[in-house]
């Protein structure tokens, strides 16, 4: 099933443009070798990549959709704002009371909904392909139990009141979140170092470690007050309901650093995934490439669950569609991230303007998601049976 | 570590030659199987000391002399009390919450071929979770022996969603479409548990209680509704014994074996669902005993489901027991939930287990 047979007549002209400015070969010359026969190779400085049609042209049409997600998501609420009064806020041309709206109200809530999905998605496609297992989610390095157990005990502990927002403006709940995600994944790949460290034994580990800390979640739901385990069981959901722009800059932050250095890893991870004597043998430093595919994740998942607690589901479906959209054999990165800016975009539109009231993001992403991935093993019946 | 008290005279005369003696293969074989039974006599003892335990000490602090009054119903009616209300009831519920998820997650582990499966995965779990919280939701039902029926309701309901998905999709019920069936099942489900719990404050309330994993406040009557489940899935777990030693080398092979896939396929996940129902429906979704006490299992005896069934079963009894001693006694006035217990214990004790050797892979 992979794409071998389908990279031949007609894509040299799309191919030179996805290399943009870098040196796109599209005959089949002597770099391009290692590609498989009838597939064109494209080479930008140290760093080739076949050229898949299938996984650009799914990929640019979900980057185009989230686009559009993220116009309508600004241009719908309590009040309508016309797509084209959005579009000119955004470039700065409109003044007034829709461009206040549209830049301090709607924007963040939207952008956040978009960053987390993308790094979510990344991340999740980054994890289920180091670990070789679609369940292989990021949450099995323990980052979400641990910014559970931060944010939860900052709920707790730190007064309880029902709405959740008032916490998180005062930045206290991020922040514990964060700390507790990146101790629990510390502790996770500490403790799985053993000589070096394998993804078998890291999921084990992160297994024992995550299972130890939702049980001090548990425990401090079970005796807080009832408003604070309300409080603190809303954002176990994952919202987006008390986003703004102090919560987008540090996910805007970490995803312009780390999803571009993971796409760098991309090529890595498929060798990777050989198993770690063919990696070495190729020439691949398994260890490293391991330590940085990690914390690439760790941190990706950190910042989005920061943001908006963890929202349910993104990590573990997007990639598992990206990879079926696109007929790869793991998967692409940058797809998963669309595909995951696309789920929660879409998902808190659902979630702001079908129900009466408003029902947590995380909710809905769940409720989209899961059965679009039991449609898909319902429809791939032979592809799935083994 | 056990050590072999009165070797057959055939052992006796080559102790040291025995494990490099190619011929005397039948007198490793017989070291083996005594090995493994003084295991599981080992593991008979353990439990009953857990058991009596789990009789004598709580949080009401009685002597044993007041306990066997309460036992014989010759003592105050406090006595009689605490140990016919409290006492007995958990420790018979505990034990057979553990040995039924014990032999659960070995026969996932089993069939799925797959280290992190756990009985959670297949929606009993959520199932259970929703089905107790539109119990209180629609109905306004909390005592635990309502609870236990929508509990049981839900989490046969789930799992059967889950296998049709998977048979609908691949044909078999083979394990990675049922793994991701599972968990899509699951996430739907505790999902709408959340958007039930988050508009309904007494909902919580109980599901929060719920959901951590507890053997108090139980009766008798409890096990009256589950034990058939339990005793069920133990005879379909049995009956699957063979298969699953065929099918741990391979769907290929197990064919070549004269294995039914398909038939034992399904009898295995009926055993998984009766008794991860039944347990979970008696005392909530307990953690990591169906994904610790396989691996215990393989370590104490190898990769035999004829061996690794009753040993977890042993193991998992044990351990759930005695969690629940421990968390009577460090709790105080209020004692800490089984299952938090369990995770707190059993989460640092499988990372070392993690790190110092390679688990037994399946």
């Amino acid at each position: 099933m992979s794409a071998a047979g389908t990279g031949a007549a007609g894509t040299g002209a799309a191919g030179t443009g996805a290399a943009g400015t870098g040196a796109a070969r599209s005959d089949a010359g002597p770099t391009a070798v290692h590609a498989a026969p009838g597939r064109r190779g494209v080479v930008v400085g140290p760093v080739g990549l076949a050229w898949r049609p299938r996984v650009f042209w799914y990929t640019v049409a979900a980057l185009g959709t989230a686009v559009l997600l993220v116009v309508l998501g600004v241009a719908i609420g309590s009040t309508w704002i016309a797509p084209v009064t959005v579009v000119r806020s955004l470039l700065g041309l409109e003044t007034g009371p829709d461009a206040f709206i549209v830049e301090n109200l709607r924007l963040p809530r939207v952008l956040t909904g978009a960053l987390v999905g993308l790094t979510l998605g990344v991340a999740g496609a980054l994890t289920q392909t180091f670990t070789r297992n679609p369940l292989g989610t990021p949450d099995i390095i323990g980052v979400t139990s641990g910014a559970s157990v931060g944010a939860v005990a900052a709920i707790v502990l730190g007064g309880g009141t029902y709405s959740v927002s008032a916490i998180v403006l005062g930045g206290g709940i991020p922040i514990a979140a964060t700390i507790g995600a990146l101790v629990a994944a510390v502790a996770v790949y500490g403790l799985g170092w053993r000589g070096g460290v394998q993804s078998y034994r890291l999921v084990l580990v992160g297994i024992g470690v995550s299972a130890t800390l939702d049980a001090v979640t548990s425990y401090l739901l079970v005796r807080a007050k009832i408003t604070a385990a309300a409080a603190a069981s809303q954002w176990l959901v994952g919202s987006l309901s008390s986003t703004s722009w102090t919560t987008v800059w540090p996910l805007l932050v970490v995803a312009a650093i780390a999803v571009p250095l993971a796409l760098a890893t991309s090529a890595a991870l498929g060798i990777g995934q050989l198993g770690d004597e063919v990696a070495t043998g190729v020439g691949l430093a398994v260890q490293r490439h391991r330590l940085v595919v990690i914390a690439l994740a760790v941190v990706l998942t950190a910042a989005a669950v920061a943001a908006a607690g963890p929202v349910g589901f993104v990590a573990f479906v997007v990639p598992q569609i990206g990879l079926r959209l696109a007929g790869t054999n793991r998967p692409p990165l940058l797809l998963a991230g669309a595909l995951g800016a696309v789920l929660v975009l879409a998902a808190d539109l659902l979630a702001r303007s079908a129900f009466p009231w408003q029902v947590p993001v995380g909710i809905v992403t769940t409720v989209v998601g899961a059965p679009y991935l039991i449609w898909l093993l319902v429809r791939h019946r032979k592809e799935m049976s083994r | 570590m056990i050590s072999v008290p009165a070797p057959t005279p055939a052992l006796a005369s080559a102790p040291d030659a025995r494990a490099v003696d190619p011929t005397d293969a039948l007198g490793v074989h017989r070291a083996a199987v005594r090995r493994r039974a003084l295991v599981i006599v080992g593991l008979l003892v353990v439990l009953a000391a857990v058991a009596v335990a789990s009789m004598l000490l709580g949080s009401n602090r009685i002597g044993v002399d007041r306990v066997l009054d309460g036992l014989t119903r010759s003592g105050s009616s406090t006595d009689e009390a605490i140990v016919w209300g409290s006492r007995i009831p958990r420790t018979f519920i505990g034990a057979a919450v553990g040995a039924a998820l014990g032999i659960a997650g070995l026969l996932m582990q089993g069939h799925t071929r797959n280290p992190l499966a756990d009985p959670g995965l297949f929606g009993v779990s959520s199932g259970a979770g929703l089905a107790v919280v539109i119990g209180v939701y629609a109905f306004g039902v909390t005592s635990t022996g309502a609870t236990v029926w929508f509990a049981l309701a839900g989490a046969v309901v789930a799992s059967v969603v889950v296998f049709s998905v998977t048979i609908a999709g691949s044909g078999t019920a083979s394990p990675v479409p049922l793994a991701l069936a599972g968990a899509a099942v699951s996430a739907l489900l505790g999902a709408l548990t959340s958007f039930v719990v988050l508009t309904d404050q007494d909902s919580l309330d109980a599901y929060r209680l719920w959901v951590v994993g507890s053997l108090a406040a139980r009766q008798l009557d409890v096990l009256g509704a589950v034990w058939p489940f339990l005793a069920a899935g133990l005879v379909l777990a049995v009956l699957n014994v063979r298969a699953l030693d065929a099918l741990g080398l391979g769907t290929d092979l197990a064919k070549g074996l004269g294995e039914n896939i398909v038939v034992a396929r399904l009898v295995g996940l009926g055993g998984i669902t009766l008794l991860a129902a039944g347990a979970t429906a008696a005392a909530g979704p307990i953690g990591f005993v169906g994904l610790t006490v396989p691996h215990v299992a393989r370590a104490l005896v190898g990769t035999g489901h004829r061996w690794t069934l009753p040993v977890s079963a042993l193991v998992g009894a044990s351990l759930v027991l005695l969690a629940d001693v421990v968390g009577r006694l460090v709790g105080g006035f209020a004692e800490v939930e089984v299952g938090i217990v369990l995770a707190v214990i059993g989460g640092p004790v499988f990372v070392a287990v993690a790190r110092r050797r390679s688990l037994v892979s399946l």
